[in-house]
């Protein structure tokens, strides 16, 4: 891991007036602690990816195929053909730079190549000098310039400081959408063997065995029996999941993260004490053990594959419909690719919460259910006995994932559940929260270790924010439901704003959980001791959950 | 540089058409010919960008949502800024052509003390507003040249336009509105920092052609006049397809024709464009329905994946001894 710059350092070293020269003009610098290391040929390999070598970003030489221009040119055209958004994006850019300082990496860095439109331009000069007229003929006058080797590591550079988190988008008067042009980049670099190894590991791990950190079946059962038995030590309650068992009404898939670290792992325990006191009829599946999908920030194509898993699964085992876990890209790609790569999903029926009778309308093609709109809706009937005060301890605010936030909008029903578990809650600033959300900076696999500079400097906008209440009102927890976050907004937390700890929606559900037959609750689900200890007779005439208004739908099951 | 070049490009514009009308007397040359070429170059060039957009595939669906989705009947959603059906899409697009509602949202991030701080930051679109709507209204205004008798609808916006009453002839509100618009959008590539480092020369020339314009046309109003009747004739010949050279209209009339002349020329194949290109925007132009209907990937393929059967091939061992169950023992 890279050495982590001091915090004043840091901060003193951001500044939003633009540099003298240039942009064209000046040559990228790929600096230590600001990229990732490259994809080596064995991870490369295993999925079959073209050119595959062992390269190192900080050589002169990388080892290039000699029609490397040729490459990339052909694949734009490509690309261009294929996706009307770049083809559009990179039309009508009127470089108005009302994106210019909505992205967390020129907010922590003051790069103006990370102003989204300058990362535009990246691209948008190439476009400009190959396939245009003007460009061709007025060249650097018409905003043009030549594909040379300063431009390829120009882009490598940049498309690895962008994760794809939309933000630009909500800006922009057109919608141009720079994670567009940071995938198709990404893609074009992947046809040259220029990934990096943090997201070309997990790829080909979850090729082979089935999820990115490469668990094997056997760990993943035992790392959830493990759960199970802190379980069982702070209820008393033993709890007995299956994995890959057909004829199980509902599969239940969520990103490996939660099944390997804490505080993943708290959240995953959250799931586990959650279904059980529901008795829901659901299973894991060793194959699909992979919600997250890091295919998606190497090519189309490699999310495709790297998805279909998802519903071969779920047809092979033969259940009804699918509930997702807590997590972000997982869920923009669930939401808005995956009926589209590998549906129609004909085999499933429409998801129905079996304990409240819901059908989930919203879901009704794709026949996945997000937990969280699951659980708001428990909430909504009632059918949870929660204990708020077991949170009592926590100031909570909660972080919108950028792709929960801006690829679907789910808004209102975390916030429901939150409300509904803990007492003291608060929001922070509006420009930083649902749509204008700010990425945890480290998103779309650039989570890694060598680049904690860069990954400190894109969470500096969310932790701010964090900061912000964390100063007026003594927030000490950052709830929210993506597993990247979980283990990236602690790193950010710890560097930031020491004394904020990071937790999952869920495993603060599990806190406030009153379970049927559970011994009395001594600590939270990571061992910290309860507020004011508890004594069982209280419990019931404590806060606990009451309906609201609503009937409920079907019969409880619990 | 990038401002200057431009500038030299619209002064020599309005200086070679100042030679070719007043020193070698090209009038079918500027008064027929070239605005002929222009709304040729105008029309085919924005549909062929247009019709080229929209054959081009939107394999997925990709809106950028800012608002709460539609999920459980009692959670309110957020029908405009994440629509779920047409109606929505209809009126979140009329809301950005229109008002320009993202463009409203714009903040100016700031570092104030310890915290970053989102300041109100409206001047781009107070700008962009006055700019496009002057400038539709003064188009709209323009239209009595192309009528024989003037269309009511347009007399009652000149009057209102004209209704400070303010010298002879009177003051034509869009125009003050849209030469300190465009000034302000000028001024501000050249001042603010970041707009500094973002422009390019392709910025700079539409915003003088603009400039040209508006000033040769205020010039033609309110102090060198010109022969309207003549204008009238020529611009009626033109548009009737009869067209004819009309003598003694006065030499900035054909700097004024000239330039619009290049500005849509120029139009489709520039980042003016924009104004076509919105309404296809796939992150704004779609509803959030992805999981309530299937959109397809007209060009979607086969891809090769790893199969269950070979992943219970790899491990199915170790899936015995842990006890998960298995297709073949
Ligand atoms: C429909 C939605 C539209 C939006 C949101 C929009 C927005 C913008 C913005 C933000 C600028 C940049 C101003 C600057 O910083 O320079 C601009 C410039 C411009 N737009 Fe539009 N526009 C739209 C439609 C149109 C239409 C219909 C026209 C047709 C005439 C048009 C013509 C222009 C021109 C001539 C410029 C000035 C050139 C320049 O600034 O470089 N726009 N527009
Ligand atoms: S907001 Fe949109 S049009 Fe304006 S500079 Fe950014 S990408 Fe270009
Ligand atoms: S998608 Fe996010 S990270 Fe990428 S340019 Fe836009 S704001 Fe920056």
């Amino acid at each position: 891991m890279a050495k982590e710059p001091i915090k004043e350092e840091l901060l003193q070293s951001i500044s939003y007036k633009a540099p003298k020269t240039f942009w064209m003009d000046t040559p990228a610098q790929i600096k230590p602690g600001m990229f990732c290391w490259g994809a080596k040929a064995k991870s490369l390999n295993v999925v079959g990816m073209p050119n595959a070598r062992d390269w190192n970003p900080l050589d002169e030489d990388w080892k290039l195929p000699e029609n490397w221009q040729e490459i990339l040119i052909e694949g734009l055209r490509e690309r261009l053909d294929k996706y009307r958004s770049l083809r559009l994006f990179l039309d009508i850019c009127v470089r108005c730079g009302a994106c210019a300082d909505k992205c967390h990496f020129y907010i922590g860095t003051g790069d103006p190549k990370n102003m989204p439109v300058v990362r535009g331009e990246l691209m948008r000069s190439i476009y400009r000098k190959y396939f245009t007229t003007p460009g061709k003929v007025f060249g650097k006058l018409a905003g043009a310039r030549e594909l040379d080797l300063q431009v390829l590591k120009e882009w490598w550079t940049y498309f690895f400081q962008c994760t794809e988190c939309r933000r630009c988008s909500v800006f922009c008067p057109y919608g141009i959408d720079h994670a567009e042009i940071t995938i198709a980049g990404r893609e074009l670099l992947n046809l040259l063997g220029l990934n990096i190894e943090w997201i070309q590991g997990p790829v080909s791990n979850c090729y082979m065995k089935g999820n990115h950190l490469g668990l094997e079946p056997q760990t993943i059962v035992s790392n959830v029996e493990f759960m199970v038995d802190d379980i069982e030590t702070l209820t008393g309650i033993r709890i007995n999941p299956t994995f890959n068992r057909k004829g199980a009404e509902i599969l239940f898939v969520t990103p490996s993260g939660d099944l390997f670290a804490d505080p993943g792992t708290y959240t995953c325990m959250g799931y586990l004490m959650l279904f059980h006191e529901l008795g829901l009829d659901y299973t894991w599946s060793t194959y699909a053990s992979e919600g997250g999908n890091f295919g998606f920030f190497t090519s189309n194509e490699m999310a495709k594959r790297l998805n279909s898993k998802i519903y071969a699964e779920a047809k092979r085992l033969g259940v009804k419909w699918i509930l997702g876990g807590e997590c972000g890209h997982m869920w923009r790609l669930v939401h808005q690719y995956m009926d589209t790569w590998n549906g129609p999903a004909g085999f499933l029926e429409v998801p129905k919460s079996p304990i409240t009778g819901t059908v989930f309308d919203n879901a009704k093609s794709t026949k996945m259910t997000h937990i969280i709109e699951f659980t708001a809706d428990l909430i909504k009937h009632g059918k949870l006995k929660l204990d708020p005060s077991r949170n009592d301890h926590l100031k909570v605010t909660f972080h919108d994932s950028c792709n929960t936030a801006r690829g679907m909008g789910v808004f209102e029903e975390p916030r429901h559940v939150l409300k509904n578990i803990c007492r003291n809650f608060y929001e922070m600033p509006r420009e930083t929260i649902k749509e204008q959300t700010f990425c945890c900076g480290s998103g779309s696999g650039l989570n890694a270790g060598e680049d904690m500079e860069l990954r400190l400097r894109g969470g500096l906008a969310r932790a701010n924010a964090v900061k912000y209440v964390h100063d007026k009102h003594g927030v000490n927890m950052l709830a929210n439901i993506c597993a990247i976050d979980r283990a990236s907004l602690t790193t950010s937390m710890n560097y930031w704003v020491p004394g904020v700890t990071v937790a999952g929606v869920h495993e603060l559900v599990a806190n406030a959980l009153v379970m049927t037959g559970e011994k009395k609750r001594e600590t939270d689900l990571r061992g910290e001791p309860l507020p004011a200890p508890e004594d069982q007779t209280s419990v019931s005439a404590r806060a606990v959950a009451q309906p609201e208004g609503e009937k409920a739908g079907g019969e409880a099951n619990v | 540089m990038k401002a200057l070049l431009p500038f030299l490009a619209v002064v020599f514009l309005v200086l070679l058409v100042i030679a070719g009308v007043k020193a070698a007397g090209l009038y079918f040359i500027f008064g027929v010919l070239v605005p002929y070429a222009a709304a040729a170059a105008f029309l085919l060039g924005f549909v062929y960008r247009v019709v080229k957009w929209g054959k081009t595939p939107v394999p997925f669906h990709i809106p950028t949502t800012c608002g709460q989705q539609k999920s459980l009947s009692w959670i309110k959603p957020n029908g405009i800024e994440n629509p779920s059906g047409t109606g929505g899409v209809v009126i979140r697009m009329l809301l950005e052509v229109l008002l320009f509602r993202s463009l409203f949202k714009n903040r100016k991030t700031k570092m104030k003390g310890e915290y970053l701080v989102y300041g109100w930051a409206p001047w781009l679109w107070l700008a962009g507003m006055a700019f496009h709507w002057s400038f539709l209204l003064i188009v709209i205004r323009h239209l009595r040249f192309f009528f024989q008798s003037v269309p009511a609808a347009v007399q009652s916006l000149e009057h209102l336009d004209s209704i400070l009453n303010w010298g002879v002839p009177a003051l034509y509100i869009t125009d003050v509105i849209f030469l300190v618009a465009v000034t302000y959008l000028f001024l501000r590539r050249v001042t603010l920092s970041q707009m500094k480092a973002i422009s390019l020369p392709a910025d700079f020339f539409p915003l003088f052609l603009l400039l040209g314009i508006g000033t040769s046309g205020v010039l033609m109003r309110y102090q060198t006049r010109v022969d309207v009747v003549g204008v009238k004739e020529l611009v009626m010949g033109l548009v009737s397809l009869h067209p004819s050279v009309v003598s003694g209209i006065g030499t900035i009339f054909y700097v004024h024709l000239f330039l619009i002349s290049a500005l849509f020329a120029y139009f489709p194949w520039s980042k003016l464009v924009h104004a076509g290109g919105v309404f296809l925007s796939p992150t704004r132009n779609l509803s959030n329905n992805s999981r309530v209907a299937r959109h397809v990937n007209p060009w979607s393929y086969p891809v090769k994946v790893h199969t269950y059967e070979e992943y219970e091939d790899d491990f199915r061992e170790k899936m015995k001894m842990a006890g998960v169950p298995v297709e073949r023992e």
